[in-house]
């Protein structure tokens, strides 16, 4: 049978979720010898593999670009974990939502507020969805864990209990904020 | 004084007639959530958070405001009565803008702990992004109306203990307000006698006091424990 495959991925959030992840410190070790990490933020793979088991999803889904990688990565995983408040509620990144669109937000930084260089940048930048939205507004989740960041050792109970195919349910002590 | 006894949770209880379900329950260590009950001020059974199952009602009721009666057979902790409360913590998630990673009552805040322990990870329903405004005009203290659930803690402290009446509350249902006097700024008003009470009592980050950074909200309610105290010594 093949080693266990896992991945973490990083749409709009502080990357403070990935570094809860590193929270875990020699704990990283017993999580890789179990399944081999084939694509995240902190390896160097460009492509999002097939056949992933688990995925870690920091982050809220603010962009067209955010949207397709998170379609891809449902459509090529197994298990899929709303990491942290972003990815779960949208959470700061969501703040914006009060507005009809994030126009407000580009006006106030690029325009009203500089005085060199006016007007938002746009080349090679994805364009902003109107309203950003958590994960499970737009692709199924598995496992929700809210949290800002979720504790190390939550994230640590959580990845155990899926690598054992356990439900994490009865591991997870999650809330929202901290 | 007239004593019932009744049945919580199959626990065979005695309360007097003036006595609450909730009272009686927790007299009887069976524990009840609440959210816009506290301890000294009256109940008005607003946050339907504390509701039970009562043998031979057809609707579910709030033991904050249910007086206990003879033979009266209580259900306090059923699967649907948890859904129902964690729907009603949902609901009020989403009917606002609660951030906690960024409020000043992070890890102080009974909205969070209720959505904790009632098991609530995500919201399914939309939410209603409305734009709200923070009023900083008083010297001393704040109100985010973003965070703000409408248990109305403060409007009663408010009236009941500090005798001012500067809270109350302004527009009906989802548009339902707490405002200072007749809806002017805080920092104007004539009654306030920036005693702080109200901000003592907010469950929530709505009320705060001025210059603290997100989740250093210290609640202490030095006064309540005397209002209670005194309550009860009224009773016998």
């Amino acid at each position: 049978m093949s080693r266990p495959t896992f991945a973490t991925i990083w749409l709009d959030g502080c990357s403070g979720c990935h570094m809860s992840f590193l929270d875990m410190d020699e704990r990283l070790l017993e999580v890789v010898a179990r399944a081999d990490l084939v694509y995240s933020p902190l390896v160097d793979a460009k492509v999002y593999p097939e056949g992933v088991d688990i995925v870690l999803v920091e982050g809220a889904v603010s962009t067209n670009e955010d949207l397709e990688r998170i379609q891809l990565v449902r459509s090529r995983t197994k298990i899929l974990v709303a990491l942290g408040d972003c990815a779960v509620t949208t959470n700061v990144p969501g703040m914006r939502n009060v507005f009809a669109d994030a126009q407000p937000l580009f006006q106030r930084a690029y325009v009203e507020n500089v005085t060199v260089n006016l007007g938002m940048p746009t080349k090679g930048l994805p364009h902003h969805l109107p309203k950003t939205l958590p994960v499970h507004k737009v692709v199924p989740v598995d496992v929700f864990l809210p949290g800002c960041p979720p504790s190390a050792d939550l994230i640590f109970d959580t990845v155990v209990a899926l690598l054992d195919g356990r439900s994490p349910e009865a591991a997870t002590h999650a809330r929202f904020g901290r | 004084m007239t004593v019932h006894t009744l049945r919580i949770d199959g626990v065979q209880c005695a309360g007097s007639a003036d006595q609450t379900v909730l009272e009686v329950a927790r007299e009887n260590g069976i524990a009840i959530p609440t959210l816009c009950h506290l301890d000294g001020l009256c109940d008005i059974g607003a946050c339907r958070l504390c509701v039970v199952e009562v043998a031979g009602s057809a609707k579910l009721l709030p033991a904050c405001t249910t007086q206990v009666a003879d033979e009266m057979d209580v259900a306090t902790a059923t699967p649907r009565l948890r859904d129902y409360r964690r729907t009603i913590i949902e609901m009020l998630f989403v009917e606002r803008n609660h951030v906690c990673a960024v409020c000043v009552a992070n890890n102080h805040c009974e909205l969070q702990r209720h959505a904790e322990e009632l098991g609530l990870t995500h919201l399914d329903l939309a939410n209603v992004n409305p734009k709200l405004d923070v009023d900083a005009s008083h010297e001393r203290f704040a109100i985010d109306h973003n965070r703000c659930i409408m248990c109305t803690r403060c409007v009663r402290v408010c009236d009941e203990v500090e005798g001012a009446h500067t809270w109350d509350v302004m527009g009906r249902g989802i548009d339902a307000r707490v405002v200072t006097d007749l809806g002017m700024p805080w920092g104007e008003s004539p009654t306030c006698t920036s005693c702080g009470k109200c901000v003592q009592v907010c469950p929530t980050g709505a009320l705060f006091e001025k210059g603290r950074p997100v989740a250093s909200t210290k609640v202490g309610r030095p006064f309540l424990p005397y209002l209670k105290s005194r309550e009860e010594g009224g009773r016998r």
